[in-house]
């Protein structure tokens, strides 16, 4: 994928992608420190409550303990280091990726297909697309059009190896 | 010429200053953004903490799990005999460690099919509580002899495992009383048998764990009793829900006086299924050749040999306690375990054979009400073998209500005095429980998400959770063992044997000659 510099957006345009860039590190960070504050946290629920085409595989996820609790750690710190990447425009490409697959693997554990059923009570009514896989398009066009170097620490880390 | 080239290197040199602390700027820009969340993360974390204090305040249960005794079975090995290896016999001899081989085959073969299946794993991991069975007796030979594969199968393996020599089989109970090599007897028979066997057993010396109810009728109740003092024996009547742990949690509530005063409680059972009501598959091969009628009647009053009351005796009276002594005492003994109830003052009921138009004479839809005057509450009681709805247990005060299954839940009453400000400031939101307990989570936590208190209420946390799922029924019987290992009384013990079985008769009763019945408790009788 070709990317845009991002010294051809306007000052508004730069604007509002950075907002955006922000606003789901802040989401990920958040919900990466609520889990690693609370000691009763485990995915085990939402894992065993899957469906779908990948249900097997969620399902063996929460059945191993040592894959259980792997899961648990990389959730907790993979939510808290994109969260931090995102806000502070550092590693965010990797964050953006990373960001992209973890949302990936929650939209595909509870997909809004017609016919399943969770016991995990949505907060919408969804079909095919719900928040996540909306959060998912958003990391994409970070992607797509990104900022970190602009506005971002990237600023620094990657200056010297572009020139 | 060379002040210009001075000029134009000093405006060159600021310029770039200039630029570059642009360029830090813009690097460093998004960073106060991580400082609001430091700031807002810890208001937040204060408001919860605030929040927390106002309710544990409150509440002041402990916020940790109950123990459950954790002695490991040591001593001297004792000696069991069975009496009844039906279907809840051999459960009890597999929660005792003697599990049939062809469980094991089944349960591999589904573990093989369903990661998720751990029952072959939990097995295998159940305490050895250092037992053997020296004696089998069941009145249909074909119990009998799986009772025997059952007991000899020490290793818990299946089929073609190294097994143990197969117990003797006792042909009467009474031959198994008198044997030498066994120290306590299991009981699982069918109710008309219960009180006779267990007062035999005592009188034999033999420490006696028994299927509820305790008794049939009422006069032998108070034979049970004397004969299980006075022969100084450990007694465990068979309510395994003892073992609960969210049961301890709601004693301790209870305790604390977190519902206010209580006015009502209502049990309840909830059945939809002919297995649920008692109409069992009668195998093929049964027959009069094989099953010891006589034996089987008993003190029952007689008639001819019937597979249908054979295996399904829990259809009549003959031999039967109903739904009241069946299903009620279990949900009698919860209560009588959190809230302390003893023998009701007194007992009204009503029902019917309104589904199971079988032949049956006992009731498949059943109420009964039971009233504390002296504790100032009601113990209601309701009972159907044809609906499924899920009706719960209930723990009914003025402040709060509590809900007690596998997990606890107490929510706060919108009408309670003593949390009405708390309600009021929006502290406390009664449509989410104020405090809840799912046996098995890490600590208890008086708020949790949403989310946890979701499934926490589906039972998911608690059965895998930690990957451990205890049998309370092995449980029980470990407390048993316990007891007669170090001679002290287990939980479920004579005395609440007493109350279990009167107040159980007092139903029935009050059903059966359709009135009003009452304890006397000076003369301890049903009057």
């Amino acid at each position: 994928m070709k990317s845009i510099k991002c010294t051809s957006f306007s000052t508004t345009q730069l604007f509002w992608l950075v907002a955006l860039r922000v606003l789901i590190g802040w989401y990920f960070l958040y919900e990466g420190m609520v889990k690693l504050t609370n000691p009763n946290w485990s995915g085990v629920g939402y894992l065993l409550d899957s469906d779908g085409f990948l249900k097997e595989f969620y399902l063996s996820l929460a059945n191993n303990h040592f894959l259980l609790k792997t899961v648990d750690l990389m959730n907790i710190w993979g939510l808290i280091a994109i969260g931090l990447g995102l806000i502070l425009g550092a590693f965010s490409r990797i964050a953006i990726i990373a960001g992209i697959i973890l949302l990936g693997l929650y939209y595909f554990s509870h997909p809004p297909f017609i016919g399943l059923k969770y016991s995990l009570p949505m907060e919408g009514s969804y079909l095919f697309v719900n928040k996540i896989l909306i959060e998912l398009a958003a990391l994409v066009v970070l992607f797509v059009f990104p900022t970190s170097k602009e506005i971002g620490l990237d600023r620094f880390i990657f200056s010297r190896k572009e020139k | 010429m060379e002040n210009n080239k001075k000029n134009n290197t000093n405006r060159k040199s600021s310029e770039s200053k200039k630029i570059k602390r642009r360029e830090v700027i813009k690097g460093l820009a998004t960073i106060p953004v991580l400082g609001a969340f430091v700031y807002g993360w810890y208001k937040k974390h204060k408001f919860d903490r605030l929040l927390k204090q106002a309710i544990q305040g409150d509440i002041n249960l402990d916020a940790v799990n109950p123990v459950i005794n954790k002695n490991i079975s040591k001593g001297k090995q004792i000696r069991i005999g069975i009496i009844g290896c039906g279907s809840r016999g051999r459960d009890l001899l597999k929660a005792a460690g003697f599990i049939h081989p062809e469980i094991i085959d089944n349960w591999k073969e589904e573990a093989l099919k369903n990661k998720a299946d751990k029952r072959y794993h939990d097995y295998l991991e159940q305490e050895d509580l250092n037992l053997i069975v020296n004696g089998v007796c069941d009145v249909f030979d074909i119990n009998a002899e799986k009772g025997r594969e059952a007991a000899s199968n020490l290793n818990r393996e299946g089929a073609g495992g190294k097994m143990g020599a197969k117990p003797r089989r006792y042909g009467t109970y009474k031959e198994l009383l008198a044997a030498n090599d066994i120290d306590a007897v299991i009981i699982a028979t069918p109710d008309h048998w219960h009180g006779t066997m267990t007062i035999e057993a005592a009188k034999s010396g033999k420490h006696v764990y028994s299927e509820k109810p305790m008794t049939w009728t009422v006069p032998e109740t108070y034979k049970v009793v004397k004969a299980v003092k006075d022969n100084n024996i450990v007694f465990q009547l068979g309510h395994q829900n003892r073992q609960n742990e969210s049961y301890f949690k709601a004693k301790e509530a209870i305790k604390k006086n977190i519902l206010g005063k209580i006015n009502l409680i209502e049990v309840t059972t909830n059945r939809n299924s002919p297995n649920g009501a008692w109409v069992y598959n009668i195998p093929e091969e049964a027959g009069p050749g094989n099953i010891d009628w006589k034996q089987f009647i008993g003190p029952a009053p007689y008639h001819d040999f019937s597979l249908k009351r054979f295996f399904r005796w829990r259809c009549w009276w003959d031999y039967s306690t109903g739904i009241s002594g069946d299903l009620f005492t279990h949900e009698y003994d919860a209560m009588n375990q959190i809230l302390g109830l003893g023998i009701p003052d007194s007992a009204v009921s009503s029902g019917g054979i309104y589904y199971f138009k079988d032949g049956r004479t006992v009731p498949d839809v059943l109420q009964m009400a039971f009233e504390y005057p002296d504790r100032n509450f009601s113990l209601v009681y309701s009972a159907s073998l044809a609906s499924n709805k899920n009706r719960g247990r209930v723990i009914m005060g003025h402040d709060a209500y509590m809900e007690v299954g596998k997990d606890l839940k107490i929510y706060v009453d919108t009408g309670s005095t003593k949390y009405k400000k708390k309600l009021d400031d929006g502290i406390i939101d009664p449509s989410l429980p104020m405090y809840s307990f799912s046996p098995g989570m890490k600590q208890v936590d008086a708020i949790t998400s949403p989310t946890e208190q979701y499934f926490a209420g589906r039972g998911l946390l608690y059965t895998y959770r930690g990957g451990k799922r205890v049998n309370t029924s092995h449980l029980h019987i470990k407390d048993w063992i316990d007891c007669i290992r170090d001679g002290t009384q287990p939980s479920c013990n004579i005395n609440m044997g007493f109350e279990e079985a009167m107040t159980a008769h007092m139903g029935t009763i009050a059903y059966r000659e359709n009135r009003k019945v009452f304890w006397d408790s000076d003369k301890q009788e049903i009057v």
